[in-house]
């Protein structure tokens, strides 16, 4: 990929919201994301080949080609990602990654995040719905649904909460420098129009004070599931020089995954995000010093600061001090972070959350941040972390 | 599908390759797999998840180990479990090797640490026997 070949010529971002005002069918919202997200980056729909989703319910089998069937696509390159919070970050590159190798040309990158109409009462045929809370692993034969589950360690945040726990032992990290994460991300919400907590500015004394959720997570170190929806287009370096906005390439990325429950992750304290990050590094050929902006992903506090020191911004242990010692705000922050608000100021739209992360890099360097762009940014670390700290994604982004 | 108590909690249900698991727990003692080259492993696989083989064994373990990590789920992230809040949930690494996740139980949650030491107490629920762990001295 150090050869630039592919670029991201377009996006679009719904505001995430906690109430969508019309139900919509995943097809609908895909076909919306589609059109808007051409228009941005003034592609025909004739010229897309490609198009990665992360499911489809209306179509839990078979979901490419019924995608293609009601976008009328005609594609030479179709995945579902399954990587969580990574699965934007994880189509990014396939894209990238399929567009250099010549698989296909033009690849839509498709979020949506919206709740569907409600089935009409057609008594019990439907089945009985699985518990969101497990996350799919009540399936029968599953460790998880035998193991974990009944210990009560459901849904992710008790996950987060351990490797928070273990990290403070450890290390020694204070509550007070995890908050200073959920405080400067939210001041950064506060230039960004469509984050759900604009106008709501924090202060560590506000975190510290919320409601303890999971030891020692309190709440407002914990992201808003909202609904929404985003997309981006993917294409030839030759094609994204014609599009009106500036091309970003995708000049290095990286992925690693090794557990999906917690209890089994190799080492709670040394996360996945290493060795992704690591490869997109080399494979782009930049050292971590020249990284203009960072959009990582920040399902919680911990999960930044985690992230901070595996994807080498700092030695192991030093995460807590780099936090202190660093100012994280895009107004006048030495070391801008998640300068759209992240999840934590943003909201968490499904999978479109993950996304937001590649998207605020790409409004960066594309200049199209509005009252939160920074100076200057050519080169950004863009990341997403899935499940229980385990699938982990990783982009460097480069401006032409 | 989870099936639940008649108290409401969430209980596991045993697969053939789980089940010696859940039949030891029910005589109290700990069963693990062994593989005669990479030793013990947990959860319960067909296939030693080192080196894939099938050779392995069960056998009773010490039942002690550490906690390795901790939270107290104050809110209930198991809607089944919210009567019970506060409850404890850790990581235990036991003192074979392998690390299994279960609740603390038998002190206050706010007394739960890493490091402490624990042993597996079993808990009989309906037809099944959960593993839990309480502090122990050593």
């Amino acid at each position: 990929m150090g050869k630039r070949a592919a670029a991201i010529a377009g996006f679009v971002e719904w505001t995430p919201q906690r109430v969508w005002p019309k139900p919509t069918f995943a097809l609908e919202a895909a076909a919306q994301l589609a059109a808007e997200v051409l228009a941005d980056a003034e592609i025909a729909k004739d010229e897309v080949d490609s198009f990665l989703i992360g499911g489809l319910p209306e179509s839990p089998m078979f979901a490419p080609s019924a995608l293609a069937e009601y976008l009328g696509l005609r594609s030479n390159f179709s995945e579902v990602v399954d990587l969580g919070g990574a699965t934007a970050v994880g189509m990014v590159w396939r894209a990238a990654a399929a567009i250099e190798v010549g698989a296909c040309e033009t690849a839509l990158i498709l979020c949506p995040s919206l709740p569907p109409p409600p089935p009409p009462d057609i008594g019990n045929s439907m089945g009985k719905l699985q518990m969101p809370a497990y996350l799919g692993g009540d399936a029968w034969g599953s460790p998880q649904g035998q193991f974990e589950l009944p210990a009560g360690l459901a849904a992710a945040t008790p996950s987060f909460a351990m490797v928070a726990s273990r990290y403070m032992d450890r290390f020694g990290l204070r509550e007070e420098t995890l908050a200073k994460i959920a405080v400067q991300e939210r001041h950064n919400a506060q230039a960004n129009p469509q984050a759900i907590f604009q106008g709501k500015p924090i202060s560590i004394e506000d975190v510290m004070s919320s409601r303890r959720v999971a030891d020692p997570l309190k709440l407002l170190e914990i992201v808003m599931p909202c609904w929404g929806g985003g997309a981006l287009v993917v294409t030839t370096r030759e094609r994204a020089e014609r599009a009106p906005h500036r091309p970003v390439f995708v000049s290095g990325f990286g992925e690693h995954l090794t557990h999906k429950s917690l209890t089994y992750a190799p080492d709670l304290l040394e996360s996945p995000i290493r060795l992704a990050a690591d490869r997109a590094f080399a494979m782009a050929g930049v050292e971590r010093s020249a990284i203009d902006m960072a959009s990582m992903y920040d399902c919680y506090t911990i999960t930044v600061l985690l992230t901070i020191e595996d994807a080498g911004f700092c030695k192991k242990g030093e995460g807590g001090a780099f936090v202190e010692e660093h100012d994280l705000r895009f107004d006048g922050g030495d070391w801008p972070l998640n300068t759209h608000g992240g999840q934590l100021g943003m909201g968490q739209a499904g999978i479109a959350g993950g996304l937001s992360h590649v998207t605020e890099a790409v409004r960066q360097i594309q200049g199209r941040a509005g009252e939160h762009q920074l100076a200057k940014v050519d080169l950004a670390y863009a990341n997403g972390t899935g499940g229980m700290l385990a699938e982990q994604s990783a982009l460097i982004l480069e401006g032409a | 599908m989870m099936r639940y108590a008649s108290d409401g909690r969430p209980l596991p249900t045993p697969t053939d390759t789980s089940r010696p698991f859940f039949e030891g727990a029910r005589e109290k003692r700990l069963v693990l797999q062994r593989c005669p080259r990479d030793g013990f492993f947990f959860y319960p696989r067909s296939h030693c998840p080192s080196c894939l083989g099938v050779d392995w064994q069960w056998e009773t373990v010490s039942g002690r180990g550490s906690v390795h990590a901790f939270t107290v789920d104050r809110v209930g992230h198991d809607p089944a479990l919210a009567s019970q809040v506060p409850f404890a949930v850790a990581i235990v690494e036991l003192d074979e090797g392998p690390r299994m996740s279960a609740n603390i139980v038998g002190c206050e949650v706010d007394a739960v640490s890493v490091g402490m030491r624990v042993e597996a107490a079993f808990e009989d629920v309906d037809d099944i026997t959960l593993v839990r762990f309480r502090p122990c001295g050593d």
